[in-house]
């Protein structure tokens, strides 16, 4: 089984490859953009899905710990000057991992005090964070200030994007399928039931909220090297929404929605572009009615592949 | 379906060698052979952000813009061509920004590029502009790095260094005011750049700067920060910051009793000004690229026909989108050949071009080159004309 | 020194009262429904343009400024009212046995779509809110500034908290709310019409927003229509500050904050100034997570 698995991951990998050459040889530009963005999104979702979806909480400031993970590996390769090895797909890749570190330092920090907090509240408290986190890049000179940061070597490529998407895919997969994840669920479930049966909800609410900043910096490391051009502007609160709006579209607790969710809204603004004006109009009007009609988004808890399991065995 | 910690390893590895292996492509062939206008129609992409906390900005901008485009397809186009505007949103984003850009060039293929107003977001799709060598002309962003981005990127306005030093110099020469307090917008690239070379200058010329104080784009209340700034007895305020902001500064400095005369800069240049900070902003001055009582038939044409068309006096923003147009237009028709490359080396070789907002020469750094106008707040919309300040 | 503490009091109060009596309607909603109505800062937007279109169209024909002035908040605190029901009905009320987060995630979508709205309908351009009563300045000694406004913003809001104070405490609607938000169920069982009740706190709570809109109208003349985000956050943070579904926290919280944010700003760094509110809110919510006033409810099992 193992031997296996590997062979597919290799197919998978070599396949990403293959894809990646083909489109930046064949495909529009602007297209590949597109696609890029949509990557981005989905490390964006899955992150905050494990936080929304499977722990239940509710975090507003995730486009906070995207703008660490951004600024931090932004500033590894771009500002500090440290060695050409930043320049490279291997150095820049450590800078992104560096970037997720530092916001999984900082999702510890806010989530510790916060977790203990209702819904509300948590929502609230987290949204001041993100702000908090922008406000602070936006005083610090070394790294642009409102001017942005620009200058980033561009190395997010499709298939380090995807990549990441993969990996990011598997690893919080394994995390839910194991003893960890289930204690996470059932933090979801009932977090009074869940205390009394002796799991620590604090420490798990933590280590949620921990994971799912590195996604969420990992994602932020991917964009600063995506765009080669970040400024505390593109961290702003709506960002958190939308990756809200991602989670909720997908079903919260879905990782494969939260992928789904992920590729709809940043496909939405380059479909609805017709109707560019009134597109933030249109938007939360989707999540009003989402939320009144389909509060489960469109996979619910489940993964696509349980869908089609229900769907066999009855 | 469990995944084992060796094959997430090993396919990791996997991964890192494979891509070392391969070349990286730099993305996107030379677009001086694409993009090339064919047929009757000239394709000149826009983008802006027209949603948003910058809106305001943006639309001004583009209703300066199309109603140059317009104008220029009335009196026969590009040399029979006509021009064709595609004009984007980018919300304010840096990232859309990029997106839309390398939307226009990829997918419209147009042949020249407008914007933006924000530096940040200039600079962002400027690199990508510069990448395919399609030519960015921007109306308004005046951080030095935009058109250090490439020999693609121009600007009509002036940029920083220049803005800021003109109010310094016309503090000390003009009002001969030595004491001097800056209040900036700590979110506008524009307002801390122009700030910053404001200080530089003045203390150069021997003036003291006794309070450098900030707020927020979007901020409605200033009076601690003004409370403060007062404590320390300026002769004068500068307040490079928007006219969104600085009518409300105006309105709470003169109630906190603070008397220095204020001064700032372009981003100053609104009808809504003088509607906002009512009677607190008379006696202002702010440097600006030309003067509304400018008798000289350009402007007055331009204001007369903005009013008749949007119902509105045109901000300095919406003057500048029209420039720019304008000497993309004149650009393209003197270009010795119809492509991007073309229109490109035609910009460049910009020389006295009467634009609204000045007489406009292209320089080696692809900046304008114009003088400065000081203007006076002396009435409800009315901007007296001061002096100018040669660069 | 003196004098710079002073004014600072003086900015701090008339900036807190605004924070206080859009805090009261953020405290009120949370009381009886037990979620955030993020939508709230977004009907004082509309309060405010709602009372900038009314003071257009009545100024010519109204010539006392008192009259101006008075018709102008009743007509806002009616449109707000109006516009807070609607609200209420179409997108809470369907979803008041769901989970709480998803009520959250509507209450975000409404305010979003009403900026967003405002935006398309009012323009991008900011607009002047008109003088309703001339300015005049009170007190000009010793470098200390107090004007007409300033007093007027504080007295009025000082009315109608303790309008509002008397509603709850000394009339049988008061005493229904207050059972709502105690216990939803159980008041429903003793016969309480809950849904008449909702509306009624739905009504007050965007009333209040309405007048703190015109209150905020007469001393930043500048409206626009992102005008709601930051004062609503703040609101909120004096909300939870004082101790979320308590009112009069609401009110000293509102206060408190707009203290804190002219002394902040003043005596430590401008450059934070938004920052300040999280701040609190961050504290508070470490080492007295109910609020000044508040007491946490434990839930049994």
């Amino acid at each position: 089984m193992k031997r296996f698995q590997t062979l597919v991951l290799i197919a998978v990998v070599a396949l990403l490859w293959g894809l990646n050459y083909l489109f930046e040889e064949n495909l529009n530009p602007y297209v590949l953009r597109v696609i890029i963005n949509c990557g981005i999104g989905m490390i964006l979702a899955m992150s905050l899905n494990l936080v929304n979806g499977c722990a239940g909480q509710f975090s507003l400031g995730h486009a906070g710990f995207m703008g660490v993970g951004a600024y931090i590996s932004a500033t590894i390769t771009s500002v500090l000057n440290l060695s050409p090895f930043f320049q490279t797909d291997l150095g820049v890749g450590c800078a992104i991992v560096m970037g997720g570190i530092v916001a999984s330092i900082a999702g510890y920090l806010v989530g510790l005090p916060s977790l203990r907090l209702k819904g509300d509240y948590l929502a609230i408290v987290t949204l001041g964070f993100g702000e908090i986190i922008r406000i602070c890049f936006l005083n610090i000179e070394a790294v642009g200030g409102a001017r942005g940061l620009s200058g980033i070597p561009p190395k997010s490529n499709f298939f380090w994007v995807y990549l990441w998407v993969v990996v990011t895919f598997i690893a919080l997969l394994r995390l839910l399928r194991s003893s960890y994840g289930r204690a996470i669920l059932s933090v979801r479930e009932n977090e009074i039931a869940a205390e009394s049966m002796g799991i620590d909800i604090s420490h798990y609410k933590v280590v949620a909220f921990v994971v799912s900043s590195f996604f969420a910096g990992i994602a932020g490391g991917l964009f600063a090297h995506f765009q080669s051009f970040i400024d505390p502007n593109s961290f702003v609160f709506n960002k958190s929404v939308e990756a809200v709006i991602m989670v909720v579209i997908g079903g919260m607790g879905s990782l494969s929605g939260a992928i789904l969710g992920g590729v709809i809204v940043t496909l939405l603004p380059e479909v609805l572009r017709v109707f560019e004006q009134y597109r933030m109009v249109i938007f939360p009007l989707i999540l009003i009615v989402l939320m009144l009609v389909r509060p489960m988004g469109l996979f619910g808890h489940k993964e696509i592949w349980e869908l089609f399991r229900r769907k066999a065995s009855s | 379906m469990t995944v084992s910690f060796k094959g997430l390893v090993s396919f990791g590895i996997l991964g890192i060698l494979l891509n070392l292996g391969c070349v990286k492509k730099e993305g996107g062939s030379s677009g001086s052979s694409a993009n090339v206008p064919s047929g009757n129609e000239i394709w000149v992409g826009e983008y802006g952000s027209m949603t948003g906390s910058e809106s305001t900005f943006g639309v001004s901008t583009h209703k300066g813009i199309s109603m140059a485009i317009d104008e220029i397809n009335k009196t026969g186009g590009i040399n029979g061509k006509k021009i064709s505007l595609k004009s984007y949103d980018d919300q304010g984003q840096a990232a859309e920004a990029v997106t839309i850009v390398t939307k226009l060039i990829t997918q419209d293929k147009v042949s020249l590029i407008l914007g933006e107003v924000a530096s940040s977001r200039s600079i962002a799709a400027g690199t990508v502009a510069q990448q395919y060598k399609i030519p960015m002309l921007s109306p308004s962003s005046t951080n030095p790095k935009v058109t250090q981005v490439g020999d693609q990127i121009f600007r009509v306005c002036f940029i920083d260094p220049f803005q800021g030093a003109v109010m310094a110099r016309f503090a000390i020469n003009n009002l001969k005011l030595k004491k001097a307090a800056v209040f900036r917008d700590i979110k506008a690239d524009y307002s801390m750049g122009l700030a910053n070379f404001f200080v530089e200058e003045y203390k150069k010329m021997g003036g003291e700067v006794v309070a450098d104080v900030s707020y927020s784009g979007g901020d409605m209340d200033f009076k601690s920060q003004l409370t403060s700034i007062k404590s320390k007895n300026p002769d004068v305020l500068f307040v490079p910051g928007y006219y969104t902001e600085v009518g409300l500064v105006a309105r709470q400095a003169r109630e906190l009793g603070l008397k220095a005369v204020l001064l700032g800069g372009d981003g100053w240049d609104s009808e809504k000004l003088t509607e906002i900070g009512g009677d607190a902003i008379l006696g202002g001055y702010f440097s600006n690229h030309y003067s509304h009582e400018d008798q000289s038939p350009v402007v007055q044409n331009f204001v007369a026909q903005f009013k008749a068309r949007y119902g509105e006096v045109p901000s300095g923003l919406a003057a500048q989108g029209y420039d720019a147009a304008m000497v993309a237009a004149d650009a393209m028709k003197r270009a010795k050949e119809m492509t991007p490359r073309g229109f490109r080396d035609a910009i460049a070789e910009t020389k006295n071009f009467q634009g609204v907002t000045g007489m406009i020469t292209i320089n080696e750094q692809r900046n304008a080159v114009k003088p400065a106008v000081v203007l006076k707040v002396v009435g409800p919309q009315k901007f007296s004309y001061v002096t100018t300040i040669n660069p | 020194m003196l004098q710079a503490f002073l004014q600072n009091v003086i900015n701090g109060l008339a900036q807190g009262s605004v924070y206080a009596l859009v805090a009261l309607g953020y405290t009120m909603v949370y009381g009886v429904l037990q979620f955030i109505n993020f939508a709230h800062s977004d009907i004082f937007m509309l309060g405010a343009f709602g009372g900038f279109y009314l003071a257009k169209w009545l100024s010519p024909s109204v010539s006392n400024p008192l009259l101006l002035l008075v018709s102008v908040i009743l007509g806002s605190m009616a449109f707000c009212v109006a516009v807070g029901l609607t609200v209420e009905r179409i997108a809470y009320r369907p979803l008041r046995s769901a989970p709480r987060l998803n009520v959250l995630i509507t209450a975000i979508g409404v305010s979003l779509f009403l900026e967003n709205l405002g935006q398309v309908v009012f323009g991008a351009d900011p607009q002047v809110f008109p003088s309703l009563i001339p300015t005049k300045s009170l007190l000009e000694g010793e470098g200390l500034v107090l004007n007409n406004i300033q007093v007027t913003v504080v007295i009025v809001s000082v009315l109608l908290m303790l309008l509002l104070h008397w509603i709850v405490r000394h009339t049988k609607l008061g005493i229904a709310m207050r059972a709502v938000s105690f216990d939803i169920e159980v008041a429903n069982l003793m016969g309480i019409p809950t849904d008449t009740i909702i509306i009624f706190t739905f009504t007050i709570g965007s009333s209040l927003a309405g007048a703190a809109a015109i209150l905020y109208g007469l001393s930043y003349p500048k409206i626009e229509p992102l005008l709601g985000v930051m004062i609503g956050l703040k609101a909120f943070v004096a909300a939870v500050f004082g101790g979320i579904g308590n009112i009069m926290g609401a009110a000293v919280g509102g206060i408190v904050l707009g203290l804190a944010e002219a002394f902040t700003v003043y005596y430590v760094s401008s450059t934070f100034r938004d920052a300040i509110a999280f701040g609190i809110l961050i504290l508070i919510l470490l080492f007295k997570p109910a609020g000044l006033f508040g007491t946490f409810k434990r839930e049994k099992v």
